[in-house]
């Protein structure tokens, strides 16, 4: 049993990267197609707080900065912060390394629930709501059906329903965007995912879900530690592991949802930050949990910094970001830390 | 050279002329909603047995739940052509519906006036309307001249945010609609984005901060916008547009195919700067 007191959250670690996602809002907040100075901004941010300063913003400035930079940022932060503690969740409780927090169906039945919501011309603020209904419906059919299956040890069987449901709803997705094509552009802006049109409403009626769902992972990683050792070893241990898992699997599931109904369906960030801390910090879910909060939302945030910066002032589709510039840096974090392993 | 230019060309004329008696198409099918219209406006309507479901004008067009993306050579077939204009050859149409012996006339997206001028002519040459499809070009270029003649040019010149769907991808100049713009002197915001695509996703930001005169949706049908809608987005109160409500509203529709109500799009767009221009002076 030695093998697995692997370190914790190291101090060191948890600044830094705290650091870096400080670093990543700020440049976020200063940097944009519309340059406007950083002393500017600095000062509208002093006035806003109230401590006497004159905002040296223009009104039109002002509004950029905070009306269409400042939630856009924030929301690359929780996005790509959720995605990635979804991620480590659901690898730490399927004990599966190239689980993505899409397994279970959440990215087809969000994305069914979105283009129905498009191609039915719902209210557009309806269109998070039933991306939302659309990837807990997708992830409760592949739980019920995995569970009516595979009995309660098999998380093979849980997986396999979740490719299933996935398949199914991919087709009736595809099915029904092909009947609409006046609709095409829509639908695909929204699978690419992105956060071209972020508001602060996205920002508001995600975060709940976001916080609490990243509380409840957070909560649970030392038993994702335990979990990773086997569902035997954990049950012998004292663990209610089908309950356990449940739990987690549901609150990743909620926080990804209300990721991917504000922000489309963004690949790579949850299968690649957990990776990265594991590699780079430690391999107990106890550093890679919040670890992986906290560089999953820096990295979303520098992507879209790129995304909206490199062919200014047009936008790059953030998918292509995050795998242009994630990839060549996981490859060198997996060639790196091999050498010194 | 120029000899044999002429000689060809009578050759042409004369092979055309004897395959006129016989072999004009009584049954078409069109897929193609630009081409749809030009067959209507040069007077192959009655000629017209079926059309593809995105085929919405004229109204009289029969329209069918034959698909211009994905087509089905037994479903088009069914109908039994012998004529089929297309847009572009998808799925390898035009090869199955030759296994077929089935003739297709192929009238590619237009990129300019000419080339809707030109294939309005191609079109009314195939069925039989070569005279009225004349007539129909001329009375367009007479329009469109006499639309970028009234049209006043502001000293200070106007700029337009075009919008294809609400999250802010739009057209340049390089494009058949931007094209558009420039023909009434109207510089189009998404022209700084040059270098990639010609219908690039402009960001939040720079078409807040580029405060455009004016705003042409094109999101009207797909995504229910108009004015409120966008007056309501934040930072967008501030746009000049916004402000003075020189919004104008197109059918998703007219501003994607390229038949005779080109026109129209043009004129729209025209009577919005006059309205500005009057405003202004």
């Amino acid at each position: 049993m030695t093998e697995i007191r692997a370190r914790g959250l190291p101090g060191g670690w948890g600044v830094a990267m705290l650091a870096v996602l400080v670093g990543s809002l700020l440049l976020g907040l200063a940097i944009g197609p519309v340059s406007t100075g950083v002393w500017p901004i600095a000062s509208s941010a002093l006035s806003h707080l109230g401590l006497g300063i004159h905002s040296r913003l223009g009104a039109t400035d002002s509004d950029i900065v905070w009306q269409l930079r400042a939630p856009r940022v924030l929301l690359a932060a929780l996005v790509g912060g959720m995605l990635a503690i979804a991620g480590s969740a659901y690898q730490g409780s399927f004990r599966n390394p190239l689980v993505d927090p899409y397994l279970l169906g959440t990215a087809a039945g969000a994305g069914l629930g979105a283009t129905l919501a498009i191609t039915e011309s719902l209210p557009s603020g309806l269109l998070p709501v039933a991306a939302f209904v659309g990837a807990s419906v997708a992830v409760a059919l592949a739980y019920v059906l995995g569970r009516t299956v595979g009995g309660v040890h098999s998380t093979a069987t849980l997986i396999l329903a979740g490719v299933t449901v996935t398949a199914f709803m991919t087709a009736v997705q595809t099915f029904v965007q092909q009947r609409h094509q006046a609709t095409l552009q829509e639908v695909y802006s929204f699978i690419l995912g992105g956060f071209s049109s972020a508001t602060w409403h996205d920002v508001w009626i995600s975060a709940p879900y976001i916080g609490a769902s990243s509380v409840v992972i957070l909560l649970h990683r030392r038993v994702l530690d335990v979990l990773s050792l086997g569902d035997e070893e954990a049950s012998s241990l004292g663990i209610d592991v089908r309950r356990t898992r449940l739990i987690i699997v549901v609150a990743a599931t909620v926080g990804t949802a209300a990721a991917v109904s504000v922000s489309g369906l963004i690949a790579f960030v949850g299968i690649i930050v957990p990776h990265t801390v594991r590699l780079l910090v430690s391999t107990s879910y106890r550093a890679i949990v919040p670890l992986a909060l906290v560089l999953g939302g820096a990295f979303l945030v520098l992507t879209d910094i790129l995304a909206r910066t490199i062919m200014s002032p047009a936008e790059l589709p953030i998918g292509v970001v995050t795998a242009f510039f994630g990839a060549p840096f996981f490859a060198v974090v997996l060639r790196t830390t091999r050498r010194l392993g | 050279m120029k000899g044999l230019l002429i000689v060809v060309a009578v050759v042409v004329a004369l092979c055309a002329g004897g395959a006129r008696a016989a072999t004009y198409p009584t049954r078409i099918v069109s897929l193609s909603p630009s081409a749809t219209d030009d067959l209507f406006a040069v007077g192959a309507g009655k000629q017209v047995v079926a059309v593809d479901s995105l085929s919405t004008y004229p109204k009289q067009a029969p329209v069918t739940k034959l698909s211009a993306f994905t087509p089905n050579v037994e479903a088009i077939a069914k109908y039994k052509p012998d004529l089929v204009v297309i847009s572009n050859d998808q799925n390898h149409i035009v090869r199955q519906l030759g296994k077929l012996h089935i003739r297709v006339l192929t009238a590619p997206a237009a990129a300019n006036f000419g080339q809707v001028y030109a294939e309005i002519q191609q079109i009314g040459n195939a069925t039989g309307h070569a005279a009225q499809a004349q007539s129909v070009v001329k009375r367009m270029k007479k329009q469109v001249a006499a639309i970028v003649r009234t049209t006043p040019r502001p000293p200070k010149q106007l700029t337009v945010y075009h919008e294809l769907d609400p999250t802010y991808y739009s057209v340049t100049s390089h494009t058949f609609i931007g094209q558009m713009y420039t023909l009434l002197g109207v510089k189009d915001i998404a022209d700084a984005a040059n270098g990639g695509s010609d219908y690039p996703q402009l960001s939040a930001e720079y078409i807040v901060a580029s405060n455009p005169d004016l705003i042409v949706l094109a999101d009207t049908v797909c995504c229910g916008q108009s004015w409120k809608t966008i007056a309501a987005r934040p930072g967008w109160g501030t746009i000049a547009a916004v402000k003075d409500h020189e919004v104008v509203r197109i059918d998703d529709s007219i501003a994607s195919q390229w038949g005779t109500r080109t026109v129209n799009f043009l004129r729209a767009v025209a009577s919005a700067v006059k309205t500005l221009e009057a405003r202004t002076s």
